[in-house]
């Protein structure tokens, strides 16, 4: 019997790699649309509370200032952690930003970002704080309610 | 003259090396997907809330504002029932049905305007869970309609009132 004689395959197999590649593309154009660099307003020690109506704003604030308001009413505002009283020179310096910008405390947006436990009083005494400032204009932040 | 004699034919294919550019990507991937991070939505109240200034006579045009007391427990949690204006509500959801009639009343300014110049004034208790106003101002502020996604506007401009006197124990 002659046995059919298999002939060396000298050629290489080269898969198909542009489905791969084109869905690779897709994947990092997704991810790079949805990352989001700006941490300044998050802060891991504050749970908003939760909101059906609390809808994101429609327009850019044009002077924001944020201040998260920890459980236990501790205020954090750029990274630095102080009471209600503690605020004050940090906010007159705000202001004195602001004046030098020509504008007023009455042209800033005060972000209070407060965790769902904090007692309203400690959040209140942020305000007061705020307001003698000269700052009028706050913005009470929550998490929307799916 | 001896010309060098090429040996390329004009047929070879360019192989361009996929290996680097794959590496590359998938360290791109990896970072993309290592440094996501699903954020919940966030939104917003704005208050306009001046310091009150003395001695200022209050506007008689203005509709007076509604004054939503809210009363906390030991542990914070909000004591029902609560008051508005003399009367008292169990929850959140009868508080806004109440202030949707108010708006709707044949005998009142007419929803426009009410939804302009209405006010409520919380008077919370120091120690009350901020959740608990947020759901008061949610409650105050408007009326979802889950399935159609609209918002039915009631009472816009909101303020605290001042915080009660602790001048030995503010802010400690």
């Amino acid at each position: 019997m002659r046995m059919r004689r298999k002939k060396a395959d000298s050629s290489i197999h080269e898969a198909d790699l542009t489905p791969m590649i084109d869905m690779t593309f897709q994947l990092i154009a997704f991810f790079m649309v949805l990352i989001n660099f700006s941490q300044s307003e998050q802060n891991d020690k504050v749970k908003l509370p939760l909101s059906d109506l609390a809808k994101p704003p429609q327009e850019v604030m044009e002077y924001p200032i944020t201040i998260h308001v920890t459980k236990a009413g501790i205020a954090i505002i750029g990274g630095r952690e102080v009471p209600a009283i503690g605020l004050k020179p940090l906010l007159q310096n705000e202001a004195n930003v602001l004046k030098f910008m020509d504008k007023s405390p009455t042209d800033a947006s005060i972000i209070i970002r407060g965790h769902r436990e904090a007692a309203t009083g400690k959040i209140q005494d942020i305000i007061k704080v705020c307001q003698e400032q000269g700052f009028d204009h706050f913005t009470l932040r929550a998490k929307e309610n799916l | 003259m001896k010309f060098r004699h090429t040996t390329s034919s004009g047929d070879d294919k360019i192989e361009l090396q996929m290996t680097p550019m794959i590496d590359i990507v998938f360290q791109l991937l990896v970072f993309f997907i290592m440094t996501f991070k699903i954020v919940a939505q966030e939104g917003d109240f704005n208050i306009r809330m001046p310091l009150a200034s003395e001695g200022g006579a209050p506007d008689e045009s203005q509709m007076p504002p509604y004054k939503l007391y809210l009363t906390a427990n030991q542990d914070g949690t909000l004591e029902v029932p609560f008051l508005m204006d003399g009367l008292t509500f169990d929850n959140f959801k009868s508080l806004q049905e109440h202030l949707i009639l108010e708006m709707e009343d044949p005998n009142g300014v007419g929803p426009e305007k009410f939804q302009e110049e209405a006010e409520v004034e919380l008077h919370c208790d120091y120690g009350l869970r901020y959740d608990f106003v947020i759901q008061a101002i949610d409650a105050v502020r408007g009326k979802l309609d889950r399935a159609t996604g609209q918002t039915i506007e009631i009472v816009q401009k909101i303020k605290f009132a001042p915080p009660p006197d602790r001048s030995g124990q503010l802010f400690e």
